[in-house]
C-alpha cells in the first residue's frame, strides 16, 4: 500500500526538524516539537516540495497545528487531482 | 537621499509630511533580462526608485563599474556633501572617513551572470561580477568620487546595517580618528532572486505596509540610499556651517536568542544604550522613528521595547516611515536617521501612513496617516536587524 497523505506529512516534518517520526503524531502540538514560526515556514516549504503543492501566503499564517497542515495538504492535493480528471 | 519618494532630500521629506507612500507595483523590467521578470513573484509590490535615468548621473565608463547599490551610494554622497558645504581640503582629504552600510550588495549583478550560467549553460560570467558585487563598493565608490584616503569600510548587519555605520561615524568623529565622515547605506534588491528568497519566508505584504495596524499584512521591500556628512560641532559652526540637527547617542546589542524572532530585552538594551550613549533621559525623547517593518513579530516587539522604557502610558509620538519609502533593508537605518533628522529640524512629526486599526499589542502614539506639526528636541532612530543586532541613534534638534 502506497504511504498516505498523513504518513508523508509526518515523515516530512520528521525530516525538516531532525526528529525521530515516532515522535510526530497527527495531535502533536508545535510546542511539543519544539516548532516556532520560521520552523512552521520551513515545513511548509518542504511540504509544497513533497506534493508539488503551493501554499497561500495567508493559508500559512493560519496554521498552528500538525492536524492543520494535514487537513491543509490533503484538501490541496485533492483540488490539484480534480481538474486533471476532468481532463481525461 | 534617493529613494521610492523621490531623487533627493527635497521630495523625500515632501512625500513624508504628505503622507505619500512611494509603494506600488514593482517595475517589470526591474532586471536587463525579461526573463528575471516580476511576473515569477507571487507579491507585486515594493517601493522601487522611479524615474531614475543613471546615465544623468554617472559616465557610461563609471557606470560599467557600478551596481545599481553603488550608484545610490554615490548619488546620496554628492547629495549630502553639497548640503554641507564641504570644501575639500588636502587635510580633509587625507582623514575623511566613509563607512557604508549595505545588507545585500550588488547581489543585482551577481544574479544577471548567474542566471546565464545555471540557466542559459554558459560556462562563464561578467569579468567585473566580484568588484560590482562586493558590499564594499559603495564606500569604494564614494571615495573615489571625493578622493578621500582616510578610514573607509562597510557594515553589513541586515536591517540595521547603515544605523551601525552611522552610529560607528558618530564614536570615530566623536573620539577624534577622524574630523569628517560621510556615513549612511544603500540598497537595492528589487532583483528576481532576492525577491522570491523574501517571498519564501512569507512576510511580503500583498498590498502595502500597515505598520503597527492589527490588519497588518507584512512588509514592503525598498530600494534607495542615504548619507549624512557627521563633523564635530564647533569645527562645523567655525567654518559657517548650519546643521541639520545633532547626532548624539548610539546603542547597540545582540538579542542572542533567535535568528528571525526579534527580543523586546535586545532592542530595549539598544535604545538604552543610545540614550545612556547621549547622555539623555527618557523623558527628553519626543519623538521614536520605528524601525516598523509591518510585520507581527516586529511590531509587538518594538511595542513592547518601548513600554518598557518610556512607560505602559507613554503618549510619545512613534511612527514607521517605512510604511512611505518600504524596507530598504542596509540603507533603512540612514533613510530613516535622515527622516528624524528632517523631523527635527522642520517641527514636523512624519506619519505612519497605510494605518487603518489599532492593535491592542501596539497601544502607541503613532501618528497615524498625517504628520503633526509638533516639534521635538530628542528624537530615535531605531533598527533592529534579522539575526537579532540592534542600532539606535539618538539626535538632538540644533537651533
Amino acid at each position: 500500500m502506497s504511504e498516505t497523505i498523513q504518513a508523508r506529512v509526518l515523515r516530512v516534518i520528521a525530516t525538516t526538524q531532525r526528529l525521530p517520526l515516532e515522535k510526530v503524531r497527527p495531535d502533536s502540538t508545535f510546542e511539543e516539537l519544539g516548532i516556532d514560526s520560521m520552523d512552521s515556514i520551513n515545513i511548509l516549504f518542504d511540504l509544497e516540495s513533497e506534493f508539488d503543492i503551493e501554499i497561500k501566503d495567508e493559508d500559512a499564517k493560519k496554521i498552528q497545528t500538525i492536524r492543520e497542515m494535514i487537513d491543509g495538504v490533503t484538501y490541496l492535493v485533492d483540488s490539484k487531482q480534480k481538474p486533471q480528471a476532468a481532463t481525461e | 537621499m534617493i529613494s521610492a519618494l523621490g531623487l533627493d532630500q527635497q521630495q523625500f521629506w515632501q512625500a513624508l509630511v504628505n503622507g505619500q507612500t512611494g509603494i506600488g507595483p514593482i517595475p517589470q523590467d526591474v532586471g536587463p533580462n525579461p526573463e528575471m521578470g516580476m511576473n515569477q513573484v507571487r507579491f507585486k509590490n515594493g517601493a522601487a526608485v522611479l524615474g531614475y535615468n543613471a546615465e544623468t548621473y554617472f559616465s557610461r565608463k563609471t557606470l560599467s563599474f557600478m551596481d545599481r547599490f553603488a550608484q545610490f551610494s554615490v548619488i546620496a554622497a554628492r547629495e549630502a556633501v553639497t548640503m554641507a558645504g564641504i570644501e575639500w581640503t588636502e587635510e580633509l582629504r587625507e582623514s575623511t572617513a566613509i563607512i557604508t552600510g549595505s545588507c545585500m550588495g550588488g547581489r543585482f549583478t551577481e544574479e544577471i551572470g548567474y542566471w546565464e550560467l545555471f540557466h542559459h549553460g554558459r560556462h562563464r560570467v561578467h569579468p567585473l561580477t566580484i568588484p560590482l558585487g562586493m558590499s564594499n563598493a559603495g564606500a569604494s565608490h564614494i571615495s573615489m568620487e571625493f578622493g578621500l584616503h582616510g578610514p573607509a569600510y562597510t557594515i553589513s548587519t541586515a536591517c540595521s546595517s547603515s544605523a551601525h555605520a552611522i552610529g560607528n561615524a558618530l564614536w570615530m568623529v566623536r573620539s577624534g580618528a577622524a574630523p569628517l565622515a560621510i556615513a549612511g547605506g544603500s540598497e537595492a534588491p528589487l532583483f528576481l532572486g532576492g525577491l522570491k528568497a523574501w517571498e519564501a519566508m512569507r512576510v511580503v505584504s500583498p498590498d502595502t505596509c500597515r505598520p503597527f495596524s492589527a490588519n497588518r499584512s507584512g512588509m514592503i521591500l525598498g530600494e534607495g540610499g542615504a548619507m549624512l556628512v557627521l563633523e564635530p560641532l564647533d569645527r562645523a559652526l567655525a567654518r559657517g556651517a548650519k546643521p541639520l540637527a545633532e547626532i548624539v547617542g548610539f546603542g547597540m546589542s545582540a538579542d542572542a536568542c533567535h535568528v528571525t524572532q526579534p527580543s523586546a530585552e535586545g532592542a530595549g538594551k539598544a535604545i538604552r544604550g543610545a540614550l545612556r550613549d547621549g547622555g539623555l533621559a527618557p523623558e527628553q525623547v519626543g519623538y521614536i522613528n520605528a524601525h516598523g517593518t509591518a510585520t507581527e513579530a516586529n511590531d509587538r516587539m518594538e511595542a513592547e521595547a518601548i513600554h518598557a522604557i518610556f512607560g505602559r502610558n507613554t503618549t510619545l509620538p512613534v511612527s514607521s516611515t517605512k510604511s512611505m519609502h518600504g524596507h530598504t533593508l542596509g540603507a533603512a537605518g540612514a533613510i530613516e536617521a535622515v527622516a528624524t533628522v528632517l523631523a527635527l529640524r522642520n517641527g514636523v512629526l512624519p506619519p505612519t501612513a497605510n494605518y487603518m486599526q489599532p492593535d491592542p499589542d501596539c497601544d502607541l502614539d503613532v501618528i497615524p496617516n498625517q504628520s503633526r506639526p509638533v516639534g521635538a528636541e530628542v528624537a530615535l532612530s531605531q533598527s533592529f536587524a534579522f539575526g537579532g543586532l540592534n542600532a539606535v541613534l539618538a539626535f538632538r534638534a540644533w537651533h
